[in-house]
């Protein structure tokens, strides 16, 4: 390809744990692959909406602090999801951009993603389509196993993001949106409820745990009271799914996230309901999470629910 | 076969077998899961066989928990439905480099590092399911006098290819990861294959593995 026919970003600064995501990849646990794919599936979802793009289409996934990047080509529009703080740097001068709104990039032009606010990911993406290999049907980036593009690492310095596609008929879209918070950790009681104390059965739905710093995205350690276990610090190895709660044998929680290791050991005391995760994942390592016992029934109320607030905010793109 | 289906989470259903490790338990849990899989459910997002579980992802706008349960409640197991299995050689060094726990292993089980070896490739091994890690395979079973617990701390970092043991089960790390097997050597074998997206797995459940060793310098000539 000729030069002058590119169109690409260039990294001059890659931020933190920035990765290549789309929906993820099905059907491989059984092989020890997770399944990846954006965090913040609702986040995910809006953007593309917004850009116009095929639902499954591939974002730049970014944690805390996001990429610098220079745009080299011709005329194109970005947008960014997420509660993100972000530049905009053209000839023109320098201004700050707003999550769900749409911007124009001309040759030359920089946008420099600061940081995420209160917040853990944030997703940038264009009206077209990035030049991405696809691995098992999904072009997401599992660091841990080295699948997916950029020989499966996070970006880095320098690299160069080739765009194959852009939409021309485009037309700069916006939505008014300030993101969902949730004060409660909503989860269904797990298949080893009966490992731990009564008493550790208590304070694990009335005292709250700090997320800690080990987080990412393969799990989230929590720090809090100590939950006791009576039967066995650990169970045969089994099947885990994201959202689990496992208690380790030192007695802290730790909740599988989107690239955790397909089996585990530990009793599961709780899971993370569907409708939660998107919100969940979105906490900051310091602080507080309280859990809420609910059924499974309302469990998944709750998620058709979420699933048509989700629907409702995509209808008011405009 | 199947003895209990309880929820795991909102999206998945928790197949229980049993609480006990054994081949026939196992084999039922593959039987499931290769009858599963072939049946091609819509809005089913993974399988994943255990020893004793089999765990059922959904995609909670297709299926609810009652209504999946139903549909896998019914599925009929073939008695003779007999598993697919493969023979595979695995060659592993036990170098002193590779062998990073064999004094451990010699001061808890109380046997010479030659009589250890003798014993772990004296005898085949049967995969009970693949996972943790991409590709990894969980084997078993170690004679009575050769099972130990896992190491009280876990390495941070236990190199790709190396082979560990721990209670009545081997296994072979597909990446570097952390863990806290013993490790006995190393394979220069790839077990899992990025680049093959058909079958990536060198080994799946079900399947028989025969360990055989080599010295140093077969291992750099297949390392090369």
């Amino acid at each position: 390809m000729k030069s002058k026919d590119r169109n690409y970003f260039k990294i001059l600064r890659a931020g933190i744990n920035t990765t290549y995501q789309d929906l993820g990849r099905n059907n491989l646990y059984h092989i020890g692959i997770p399944f990846s794919g954006a965090m913040d599936k609702r986040n995910f979802q809006l953007l593309n909406s917004l850009l116009q793009n095929d639902y499954n289409s591939p974002v730049i996934e970014f944690a805390y602090q996001g990429p610098h990047l220079r745009y080299f080509g011709k005329d194109i529009f970005f947008c960014i999801s997420g509660n993100v703080s972000f530049k905009i740097i053209t000839k023109e001068g320098v201004i700050d951009g707003n999550s769900y709104q749409c911007y124009l990039l001309k040759n030359g032009d920089e946008v420099d993603i600061r940081s995420t606010n209160k917040s853990v990911y944030g997703y940038f993406s264009i009206n077209g389509t990035f030049g991405v290999d696809y691995y098992w049907g999904s072009c997401s980036i599992n660091t841990q196993a080295q699948i997916g593009p950029n020989n499966g690492n996070k970006f880095s310095k320098d690299l160069e993001i080739e765009i194959i596609d852009i939409n021309n008929s485009f037309n700069k879209r916006k939505l008014d949106y300030l993101g969902s918070t949730i004060e409660n950790i909503r989860v269904i009681k797990g298949t080893n409820y009966d490992y731990f104390s009564e008493s550790s059965q208590n304070k694990f739905f009335k005292e709250s745990f700090k997320i800690t710093k080990l987080s990412d995205r393969m799990g989230m350690r929590l720090e809090g009271p100590k939950i006791e276990n009576i039967v066995d610090p650990n169970i045969k190895s089994e099947g885990l799914v994201k959202g689990v709660i496992q208690i380790t044998s030192a007695g802290d929680p730790i909740i599988m996230l989107s690239d955790h290791g397909t089996i585990g050991g530990y009793p599961k005391i709780a899971t993370v309901i569907s409708a939660d995760y998107d919100r969940l994942v979105q906490l900051t390592p310091g602080s507080n999470i309280k859990f809420k016992d609910v059924s499974l029934e309302d469990a998944e109320t709750l998620y058709k629910l979420y699933q048509m607030e989700s629907n409702n905010l995509i209808s008011q793109i405009k | 076969m199947i003895k209990n289906i309880l929820n795991l989470g909102d999206a998945a259903l928790y197949c229980d077998f049993g609480s006990d490790v054994n081949q026939e338990i196992n084999s039922n849990v593959i039987k499931y899961f290769y009858q599963i899989k072939k049946l091609n459910l819509k809005g089913i997002t993974n399988l994943t066989p255990s020893y004793n579980k089999l765990i059922i992802s959904y995609d909670l706008n297709i299926h609810s928990f009652l209504s999946l349960k139903k549909k896998i409640e019914n599925i009929e197991i073939k008695e003779n439905n007999k598993l697919e299995k493969n023979l595979i050689k695995i060659p592993v060094c036990c170098d002193n480099n590779f062998a990073l726990d064999i004094k451990r292993v010699e001061n808890k089980l109380k046997l010479k590092s030659e009589i250890i070896l003798e014993k772990f490739f004296s005898k085949n091994y049967f995969c009970y399911m693949t996972g943790f890690v991409a590709g990894m395979p969980f084997l078993g079973d170690l004679n009575q006098e050769m099972r130990l617990k896992r190491l009280e701390t876990p390495r941070v970092k236990v190199p790709k290819g190396s082979v560990g043991i721990t209670e009545q089960f081997c296994n072979i790390y597909t990446f570097e990861t952390p863990g806290g097997w013993n490790i006995l050597g190393n394979t220069p074998q790839n077990i899992f294959d990025t680049s093959n997206q058909s079958n990536p797995n060198l080994v799946n459940p079900g399947d028989t593995i025969k360990f055989y060793r080599i010295t140093l310098d077969q291992y750099n000539e297949i390392k090369r």
